[in-house]
């Protein structure tokens, strides 16, 4: 087990999100080999040498813009030929539009569903092909506690993260059998670029803790986690609230 | 989310804007002021900058370089020392001043010049700063090192951020054998045995003296002096496991009282029988033995604490110290921490450092009216004394301290950036 983890290699498709820049470093830690796709070409390069003075054994960058999904082929095929085989995916990009100017115009809450659920799907469909024939591999996809129930403050995003982590549900059940781990991570508050202009409260964490979370489900071969884990709590009373009440409710 | 200092007050209100990556650095709006806030450890009002702009360093965290054979890393300036170690130990190099936390920027070592136990034999952190890149109002980068902008880095280190953003910087690290550290505590009685105990250990690179500040008579001044050097003893136990202890909640304002703190005084001289008691111990203790308790600040109160950090120069600093001692203990004002620890004469290149020769004691008490009197006439006492303050650490001191205390603060401010700001320099030049 020990030996499989230092030698693995983990593709991360929006590797300079806040959440995937801290993942990444724990596997650098260890001497993982990285391939890193965004769309910012100095933040790539920033990511790739603070990586590679942590530890990490090789780095292959690729500069992409994940929403288009129509040159997702394309994308794969560079990663088949720079970078080869790998064992973890951690798809970890998104957009958290405002809410406001979303519901006030389709084409935005379109290209919103685009990048948070469109082109994840895009992207999980060649993932789960790739695995499934490999019989081995961990697909880990950060989802959002936003998707375990509607709400007026975020519906849209609410709705593709919703999707989404039924999504999710249903590979993990199809790619069960080939031995493959579909991990969904439902962040709660993170303190993260995505949030700047959000309020802060008391239950907001850094990055670099439900990082260690992730890593954790992934090594523990774990289905669904709530980081940070109370999480899990909160929404189980949200969902368990009856419509005819939630509906009245201003959240 | 409001950004506080670590003493708690004075209370601000800002506007944040955090900072994740080089390429996405501010535009500065020349009808604003701005500072930039890393982990939020000075104690006093210079990482504050009401009704200002608050540039908020921790994302901006990345290592750009590091170079194993000569131990220089160059780094963006919201990387915590907690951070740095973590990842140059285990390379063999670690940092070459400690501050009494790890909680801190690289950006906030370098703009309070920090100083720690090795301050006798290696100076402060900004003695073994190499470059920096610093951003200004005007939105120039300015590379400035011992030899370019020459005039510049000397402001910018010590300079409370006051000089521009500082972006990132090239620090030279200090070869270890291993994460050990070779210690002995002595137990002592006395300013006079203190001195003693000093004297001889020049030996050691880290010496530091926990002292008690309460009890009078023949304990008065007692306390453990502790030096030690890195152990030669290779181990691969870089992070021990330790309680994940934490203060949760503001204690009551009277729970730190005479009474509570002289018993813990008590206790803590006692807890070592031998005069002398050698041991070869984890770093993480020996460096940050606060850090430990999370928010330990809290035990102050909602009303925060106070920090006094002074240095008497080194003429009289026997008398000068026993002179200071006197008064907070007739005051009545109970000190949690108090730490003492001879300065050498190693100097920085900041404008505006704190550490020179002499012995520096370090006090904190509660925040009230009587607690604010006492560190009034306790500056008083160290301006009359020739000594000075440390601004990281005040809360206090008026401009007319401040400019005695930093007698080249006007060639510093002709340095100062026209749009950064924080509420100490609004304290000791309005």
């Amino acid at each position: 087990m020990e030996e499989s983890y230092k030698m693995s290699k983990i593709i991360i498709f929006g590797a300079t999100s806040a959440i995937a820049l801290a993942t990444a470093r724990l596997y650098a830690e260890q001497g993982a080999e990285l391939c890193l796709i965004a769309r910012n070409h100095e933040k790539l390069i920033d990511t790739e040498a603070d990586l590679l003075a942590r530890g990490a054994k090789k780095i292959h960058l690729i500069e992409f813009a994940l929403a288009k999904s129509e040159d997702h082929i394309e994308l794969f095929k560079n990663i088949n030929q720079g970078f080869g085989d790998f064992d973890i995916a951690l798809v970890a990009y998104g957009s958290l539009g405002k809410q406001k100017s979303l519901e006030m115009d389709f084409s935005q809450a379109q290209q919103e569903l685009d990048v948070n659920f469109i082109s994840v799907v895009s992207i999980l469909t060649s993932l789960a092909n790739y695995f499934s024939q490999r019989k081995q591999g961990t697909i880990a996809v950060i989802s959002s506690v936003a998707g375990d129930r509607g709400r007026q403050s975020n519906y849209i995003y609410g709705a593709a993260k919703g999707a989404l982590t039924l999504l999710l549900q249903g590979l993990r059940n199809r790619l069960y059998a080939d031995g493959v781990q579909v991990l969904t991570i439902k962040p709660g508050f993170i303190d993260t670029p995505m949030t700047a202009d959000v309020k802060k409260n008391f239950l907001f964490v850094k990055p670099e803790v439900i990082a260690l979370d992730i890593k954790k489900a992934i090594e523990t071969k774990k289905d669904v986690i709530y980081v940070p884990w109370f999480w899990r709590y909160i929404m189980m009373i949200i969902k368990i609230i009856p419509e005819t009440i939630f509906k009245r409710l201003k959240l | 989310m409001e950004y506080l200092s670590w003493g708690r007050y004075p209370k601000a209100k800002h506007h944040s804007i955090p900072l994740y990556w080089q390429s996405e650095l501010p535009e500065f709006d020349p009808s604003k002021t701005y500072l930039a806030y890393g982990l939020g450890r000075s104690y006093g009002d210079s990482c504050l900058n009401n009704n200002g702009e608050l540039l908020v360093t921790t994302g901006l965290n990345k290592i750009i370089n590091f170079d194993i054979k000569t131990g220089v890393l160059d780094c963006e300036a919201g990387l915590s020392l907690q951070d740095l170690i973590k990842f140059a130990l285990p390379q063999g190099w670690f940092l070459p001043v400690s501050p009494g936390t790890k909680y801190v920027t690289i950006g906030g070592a370098i703009a309070n010049d920090i100083h720690g136990k090795n301050h006798h034999q290696g100076g402060t952190f900004g003695c073994f700063v190499k470059s920096l890149k610093l951003l200004r109002s005007n939105q120039t980068i300015y590379h400035c090192s011992p030899n370019n902008n020459s005039d510049l880095f000397k402001a910018t280190i010590a300079g409370l951020g006051l000089t521009g953003l500082i972006v990132s910087a090239q620090i030279q690290l200090k070869k270890v054998a291993g994460p050990l550290i070779q210690q002995e505590v002595i137990k002592f009685k006395g300013l006079e045995e203190f001195m003693e105990i000093s004297a001889s250990s020049k030996n050691f690179e880290y010496t530091v003296a926990w002292l008690d500040c309460v009890s009078t008579g023949e304990n008065f001044a007692r306390g453990h002096f502790i030096r030690g050097n890195h152990s030669l003893t290779l181990s691969t136990n870089y992070n021990p496991k330790k309680l994940p202890l934490s203060v949760p909640f503001n204690f009551p304002s009277f729970a730190l009282n005479k009474y509570t703190v002289s018993a813990f005084n008590a206790l803590y001289y006692h807890r070592q029988r031998p005069k002398l008691k050698s041991s070869e111990v984890h770093y993480d203790p020996f460096f940050y033995p606060l850090d430990g308790v999370n928010n330990w600040n809290r035990i102050y109160g909602s009303a925060g604490l106070l920090q006094f950090q002074c240095v008497v120069p080194s003429d009289d600093r026997l008398e000068g110290i026993k002179k200071i001692m006197q008064m907070v203990v007739t005051s009545g004002r109970a000190s949690f921490l108090a730490v003492l620890k001879e300065f050498g004469d190693v100097v920085s290149p900041g404008i505006l450092s704190f550490p020179r020769p002499g012995i520096t004691l370090c006090l904190d008490f509660p925040n009230c009216a009587t607690t604010r009197d006492l560190l009034k006439n306790l500056d008083l006492k160290v301006r009359e004394l020739g000594g000075a303050s440390y601004p990281a650490k005040d809360a206090i001191f008026p401009k007319e301290s401040f400019m005695v205390y930093y007698p080249k603060w006007k060639e510093f401010a002709e340095f100062k950036d026209p749009n950064f700001c924080s509420d100490f320099w609004k304290r000791v030049t309005r």
